[in-house]
């Protein structure tokens, strides 16, 4: 088991660095480094300017060293200025230049770079909108789970029942709402004053102060539905395959009741499959939270997410991505172990 | 919950039918069966499959499922019709009052709960005792089924423990409750022999210790011979005949029954001067049965105006005791009249050496563990020094229960696995190390191969004769699309397929029917050698005589070199001329099939001989159960392969077989045996199987 | 004129919808009393739902060919008719010229435009795009796919890795480095396409060279000619003049894809095929150990024979389903992008980049972002229902 975990750490950090590297050459491609320039410097710079700007700012290294630096396994990129003041990566701008600056200062040491658009430190936003999203997260999973498990278990103890159909018609039609259909169509009904029913509220901006009934409601439900059909399918064909093994069979000519089998006998190895679904679709699941977060102007994770991809913030967006597929990596993680854990059957050596 | 206390039979069913009922049709399944089990009596069902055996075993269980359904009959257990049981009272008979087991022992038992559980389950509901009652009743249980460290074994899960291992669970969890009756499904199908030996000695004794009567369901006749008392022969959802052990196997009034009796090999059966005889046609689709008798288009007495007409009854057979036949003309045949004199086959002329194996030995190098990976190698030895020849038009059976390397070796000779050391010599040319992709189209259509599942033999997305025609294709056989259409054709007519089948997909062609086409497949190059990897064992035994003739046939006028590897040994004695038995990756003995079939044996053959179930009254069995299971190939035994089971081991001295593995000894003239008996406690052997003296 | 009540309303776009119903009905008489000859298609007739999928899935195709033809649509898609902004459903046109339908039936948008048309008119977007997007991403995953399973060893773990690399993407993430006109600018979607094009050509190359091999004088002028015109194809997709992949001069490039939608299908190509890929493997896994596979191996098959001729035909139940499933997938993924307006056009009347639209005013006006939603949501619905259908009716037999 040890050397199982260790492994698994052992891909995922390569999984990670490949992935960081990836989005990394994609962002510091020179279109849009010369567009940083001009965002930074000012919009009527001449292309001379601009390469002059990126050169004092390090950016027209190579890919790789660029990459070594920001993750901060090389030394911090340094100049010195007509002035014979040295600057660099790892200096800030009023920084007291009798201390000895830092050689290191990328990633691996904390050091997640400024955001150009929110002027703030990228590990303090990155943070902040973590914790909104969290809370999201949190809910959507409450609602989520129980309740497309429910569902799956009810369709698939009896395949092919009136309650199988209807079930499965209800989590068919979920899987076939993305996120942005189901809040427009949820806003449409709860919460515009076109049809005035004007239950819950079209925004949830409100909600990252103080979480209400009425501010949370829509975008938790609307992340949790599409979800929901995904996982409640999953569940019902592994129940429906479970209800029919032989070991089911002998459970029912044992004498156990019907209430038994499902809950002590097939419930168990029903959920070895959904379970590892759940936990794998946890990109996904951050698909929904941007989409939902920007329908709902929550401003989370995701909002920042497209924040940053589409104000050219790099340094966010790199924090970001970093963030992102960390918390992928470590849900995939955990499934695995959690499946070994499920699965009696590859508990051993 | 109290049992009842009844003092008839245990179970009467009286004039059964069962269908299911699908979108188009209502299927009868079983049609007026009845029989009778009382206390302690045991019931062999034996029939092919389909024919609705298994279908009145769930109709006493009251399982049919959401299709089936009673439409006539009763089933009456200790007295109660149990169609009209509620579903409390019918949870409290299940499990409790009938106890069933069934042929995959994995599949059985819950995979993800521990074996204690699901023992003590049993009695926990039925009688409403506490866990730690219920955990010693366990533990006495396993202990009856002769399983080691009972206490181990309860807190393992199913997956930890071997195939035979399981279904002693499986066997034990039936006898928590101390049920009335006992239902086994074909329980040893999955299992080895040897294996399935000691299972089914262990359910007889057990049978009568616990005082249970069983429904034992088979298509094995020597297995119903050895557990029953009393028979049902089954067809096409009718009992056929009814009756006593002695009077239906010596007696039989029906002729499906005797039909089926001559279409197995028995021990006097020979495929040249004896061979078997097959039961022409097919079995009836249920919703095509005939009218009249259903066995009529198949039956060697079938009578016009007679048999097809109304329905056949039952009859009582005069003067035997609860002996019953569905025929219309018992009293006019002749039960006893010989074989009607079959085609005496010319034994073919055996040739030139063909084929030749030098010391063959084939490892695999495997992780320790599949799924996690890493950590340390290890070496599966599937092959061990294996030399034999084989000649032109000779028959060599490979001998052997799972994992003694038979199938590694096939791989081998046909270059999908290349030798780790040693020689085939085709022809004399070495092509033990040339893999597939690198041999010559002449020596890969020479060697072909017969697979084992019908139902995986053949491309299911492809038409029979596009199948046949690729084989062409490949072993540059025809110089055109049309010639080798004609070639593909008069293959067909050779495995006696009607050339119609060259349009029909997989899908449409009986188990049987499908293995031809296998057959057609292989010799569409000109095989000179094929491989038969348990070709019948999937069929149903009327189909099996008819493919194995076919094989025999072909191997005649095509001078084909036959490699067939089974497990049975019956039809091993019947069609081979000389025998390889193999254990772990050793070949153990090797002679001709005489030598191997009489004594002096290697003890591994003996006991295979032993645990072979013959359906044949006369035949006395020495009986030899061998403890424990067949080591895993990962982790073999120290010096013998064999010494861990060996019930000879004590006569070596010294410790001998825990510490070297034995040399081929040469006892006569082509027989060698890897042993390390003296010759002359060898030749003290006695014969396994002896025909009682009429 | 009046504005319209809810009842002329919904008559008149079921008269509007005519030429759809017509194809319609005239799909499920030929089906329904030809379905015993027609294998899987026919038997879908056979399932309740499979034929409630396949209708709704047919009523989008048709709606969405008709409409490229300009045959339902009420007014053209751009056109901004003043007056008309976030007008409600059945507002009269003020000012209606000769020939001019009068109304617009499901309102106008913030920008003036007709909401029906441009429902219409996105249909075609997504009937283009997703289904060919989804066989590309098919080719691209049955072709590694089948190796990895087949072989299994160091490629797969190779082909594993990469595959999972891009699924721990969020795709969200993805699309936004991808299809951004910055990227689109340094050529990288071109030479991505460049590389996931190739594959139909070598999937189609290697299943006839391997069915053909034998016979040499079919082989050859069979692979020439097919080979010759999927090069030509594919030289005329990737090659653009004023990009940075122009290979062929302007007379021999057949046709010019939108860099926009270029970049779109290769991103949502790229994002589809790992998924494949690890179904494909799945399946060539199972499927590698019957027999009929030993079989071709002991009469010397060619490894892609074996996987292309004995795997890949016992794979397509599940191959279509999932392809059904997919193409539903696809639909969403394209939503998204218009949702986040990327890639496409921003006048595009493609259901994502509508629904955006829409959504900014959705407290007052509810019906600019309705009708794309809910067309999505039936098509969507009308996909996995139609897999669900070929699901049940393929395991049964």
């Amino acid at each position: 088991m040890g050397m199982f975990i260790l492994r698994r750490l052992g891909v995922m950090i390569l999984t990670a660095l490949c992935l960081t590297f990836i989005v990394f050459f994609l962002t510091n491609l020179q279109p849009n480094l010369e567009k940083l320039a001009k965002n930074q410097g000012n919009q009527r710079m001449t292309d001379e300017q601009v390469m002059s700007w990126l050169g004092n700012h390090g950016y027209l290294q190579s890919v790789p060293v660029k990459y070594g630096q920001w993750l901060g396994i090389l030394p911090g990129f340094t100049r010195t200025l007509d002035s014979g003041k040295v600057t660099g990566r790892c200096i800030a701008e009023d920084a007291d230049p009798t201390v000895k600056p830092r050689r290191f200062c990328g990633v691996l040491q904390g050091d997640w770079g400024l955001s150009t658009v929110f002027k703030e430190p990228v590990w303090d936003i990155v943070i902040k909108r973590l914790g909104l999203t969290g809370w999201l997260m949190l809910a959507v999973m409450c609602v989520m789970v129980p309740s497309a498990l429910i569902l799956g278990v009810m369709a698939g103890m009896r395949e092919g029942s009136r309650l199988d159909r209807a079930l499965s018609t209800i989590s068919i039609t979920s899987t076939a709402t993305p996120e942005y259909v189901s809040g427009v169509i949820f806003i449409a009904i709860f919460a515009s004053s076109a049809v005035g029913l004007k239950w819950f509220k079209g925004t949830a901006t409100s909600a990252m102060d103080d979480i209400t009934f009425a501010n949370f409601t829509l975008p938790v439900v609307t992340i949790a539905l599409y979800g929901i059909g995904y996982i409640a399918r999953m569940t019902r064909a592994s129940m429906a395959e479970v209800m029919t093994a032989q070991y089911i069979r002998t459970a029912r000519l044992k004498g156990v009741t019907f209430g038994n089998i499902v809950l002590k006998h097939a419930l168990r190895n029903a959920l070895i499959a959904p379970f590892t679904v759940i936990m794998l679709q946890f990109p996904w699941l951050l698909n929904g939270v941007v989409i939902t977060e920007t329908l709902f102007n929550y401003k989370g994770f995701g909002w920042t997410l497209v924040q940053a991809a589409g104000n050219n913030d790099i340094e966010l967006l790199l924090g970001v991505s970093v963030v992102s597929v960390f918390v992928v990596l470590v849900t995939q993680l955990i499934s695995d172990i959690g499946y070994v854990y499920l699965n009696p059957r590859i508990r051993i050596a | 919950m109290a049992k009842w206390d009844y003092d008839g039979p245990i179970l009467e069913i009286d004039k059964l039918s069962i269908s299911f009922f699908t979108r188009l049709r209502e299927i009868p399944a079983v049609m007026d069966f009845s029989a009778n089990v009382m206390p302690g009596e045991a019931l062999g069902l034996v029939g092919e499959s389909g024919c609705g055996k298994s279908t009145v075993a769930l109709g006493v269980m009251q399982d049919l499922g959401v299709n089936g359904q009673i439409v006539g009959g009763t089933i009456k257990f200790k007295g109660r019709d149990i169609s009209e049981l509620t579903p409390e009272e019918l949870r409290d008979v299940r499990g409790n009052e009938i106890a069933m087991i069934y042929q995959e022992p994995m599949a059985s038992l819950n995979p993800a709960m521990r074996i204690g559980k699901q023992l003590m389950e049993v009695p926990m509901i039925h009688e409403g005792i506490d866990a730690k009652v219920a955990y010693q009743r366990a533990l006495e249980v396993v202990t009856d089924v002769k399983l080691p460290d009972p206490e181990r074994i309860l807190n393992s899960f199913p997956h930890q423990l071997s195939g035979g291992q399981q279904q002693r669970i499986v066997i034990a969890m039936a006898l928590m409750s101390k049920p009335s009756l006992l239902i086994l499904d074909e329980p040893t199908t999955a299992l080895d022999v040897t294996v399935e030996a000691a299972v089914v000695d262990l359910v007889k004794d057990l049978g009568k210790k616990y005082g249970t009567s069983m429904l034992f369901i088979s298509h094995n006749l020597g297995l119903v011979l050895e557990t029953c008392d009393r028979i049902c022969v089954m067809y096409s959802g009718e009992a056929v005949e009814r009756g006593s052990i002695d009077d239906v196997f010596n007696q039989m009034q029906h002729p499906y029954t005797q039909a089926l009796f001559r279409s197995i090999p028995l021990p006097g059966a020979d495929k040249n001067s004896r061979p078997l005889v097959a039961i022409p046609g097919n079995f009836p689709l249920p919703h095509e049965r005939p009218p009249g008798c259903n066995f009529g288009p198949r039956c060697d007495y079938f009578v016009e105006g007679v048999c097809d007409t109304g329905n056949v009854m039952m009859e009582q057979i005069s003067g035997d005791d609860r002996h019953v036949s569905r025929c219309r003309r018992i009293k006019e045949i002749d039960w006893h009249a010989p074989i009607a004199a079959a085609i005496r086959q010319e034994k073919a002329e055996i040739g030139e050496v063909v084929l030749k194996m030098k010391d063959l030995k084939k490892y695999y190098e495997v992780a320790a563990s599949a799924l996690f990976g890493g950590g340390s190698k290890k070496v599966v030895k599937a092959n061990e020094t294996l030399s034999f020849e084989a000649r032109e038009s000779e028959t060599l059976a490979i001998v052997g229960e799972s994992g003694c390397g038979k199938s590694t070796f096939a791989k081998v000779l046909m270059g999908l696995e290349t030798a780790t050391d040693g020689e085939i010599l085709l022809d004399g040319n070495s092509i033990g190390d040339i893999p597939i992709e690198a041999r010559d189209t002449a020596t890969v259509s020479s060697v072909q191969m017969v697979f084992q599942n019908p139902f995986d033999t053949l491309n299911p997305s492809m038409t029979v004769g596009r199948q046949i025609i690729r084989a062409l294709e490949i072993f540059k056989v025809g110089a055109n699309e049309s010639e080798r259409r004609e070639r593909m054709l008069v293959l067909l007519d050779m495995v006696k397929l009607p050339r119609e089948f060259a349009d029909r997909m997989p899908r449409q062609l009986s188990g049987g029917q499908k293995q031809r086409v296998g057959i057609a497949r292989a010799f569409a190059g000109g095989a000179r050698i094929v491989v038969a990897d348990e070709p019948v064992s999937a069929l149903d035994v009327s189909v099996q005589a008819a493919v194995t003739d076919l094989l025999m046939e072909i191997q005649r006028t095509e001078k084909t070199t036959l490699l067939f590897i089974s497990h049975d040994l019956s039809i091993v004695r019947y069609l081979s001329d000389r025998v390889m038995v193999m254990y772990l990756g050793h070949v153990v003995e090797i002679g001709t099939t005489d030598q191997v079939f009489s004594p002096p044996y290697h003890p591994y053959t003996e006991a295979l001989l032993s645990a072979v179930p013959i359906a044949d009254t006369k035949i006395e069995k020495k009986r030899i159960v061998l403890e424990g299971e067949i080591p895993s190939a990962m982790n073999p035994p120290s010096g013998c392969p064999f010494q861990t089971r060996c019930g000879w081991k004590d006569q070596v001295p010294d410790g001998l077989c825990d510490r070297e593995v034995p040399p081929m000894v040469t006892l006569a003239e082509g027989h060698q045996v890897k042993c390390h008996l003296s010759l002359e406690i060898l030749h003290r052997m006695e014969p396994v199987i002896k025909i009682a003296a009429e | 004129m009046e504005p319209l009540s809810w009842i002329d309303i919904i008559l008149r776009l079921l008269a509007q919808l005519t030429p759809v119903w017509i194809a319609l009905v005239a799909t499920f008489t030929i089906s329904i009393t030809y379905k015993r000859r027609l294998g899987l298609y026919g038997k879908l007739f056979d399932s309740t739902i499979g034929m409630v999928g396949f209708a709704l899935v047919m009523f989008w195709v048709y709606a969405a060919i008709f409409g490229a033809f300009d045959l339902i649509i009420t007014h053209n898609a751009l056109e901004q008719v003043s007056g008309m902004k976030n007008k409600p459903p059945g507002t009269p046109l003020s000012g209606a010229k000769e020939g001019e339908y009068a109304y617009y039936l499901l309102g106008g948008d913030n920008l003036a435009r007709d909401v029906f048309s441009r429902m219409i008119k996105g249909s075609w977007v997504v009937v283009q795009i997703a289904p060919l997007a989804t066989v590309f991403a098919f080719m691209v995953g049955i072709t590694l796919g089948l190796p990895a399973g087949y072989y299994g060893g160091k490629l797969d773990t190779l082909l594993s890795f990469l595959a999972n690399l891009i699924l721990a993407f969020p795709v969200i993430l993805l699309f936004y480095l991808l299809v951004t006109p910055e990227i689109v600018d340094t050529g990288i979607p071109s030479y991505m396409g460049a590389v996931m094009f190739i594959f139909p050509i070598a999937f189609v190359g290697i299943l006839l060279n391997s069915r053909y091999h034998t016979q040499p004088a079919i082989r050859t002028p069979l692979l020439i000619g097919v080979l010759g015109v999927m090069f030509w194809l594919y030289l005329s997709l990737i090659s653009e003049s004023g990009t940075k992949l122009d290979v062929i001069p302007r007379w021999l490039d057949g046709f010019d894809i939108p860099g926009g939608i270029l970049v779109v299908f290769v991103s949502v190509v790229f994002v589809n095929s790992p998924t494949v890929f690890r179904i494909v493997r799945g399946l060539a896994m199972d499927i590698k150990t019957r027999d009929y596979v030993a079989a071709a191996q002991t009469r010397g098959e060619g490894p892609w024979y074996i996987m292309l001729w004995e795997i890949l035909p016992n794979a397509r139940g599940p191959l279509i389903v999932d392809f059904c499933l997919r193409v539903g997938y696809t639909t969403i993924l394209l939503g998204t992008l218009g949702f986040f307006g990327l890639g496409l056009p921003p006048e595009s009347p493609d259901w994502g980049s509508t629904i955006n639209e829409g959504r900014k005013l959705l407290s007052i006006y509810l019906h600019p972002a309705l009708p794309p939603a809910l067309a999505l949501l039936s098509l969507v619905l009308g996909l996995n229902l139609l897999a669900d259908g070929l699901r049940e009716e393929s395991l049964r037999d």
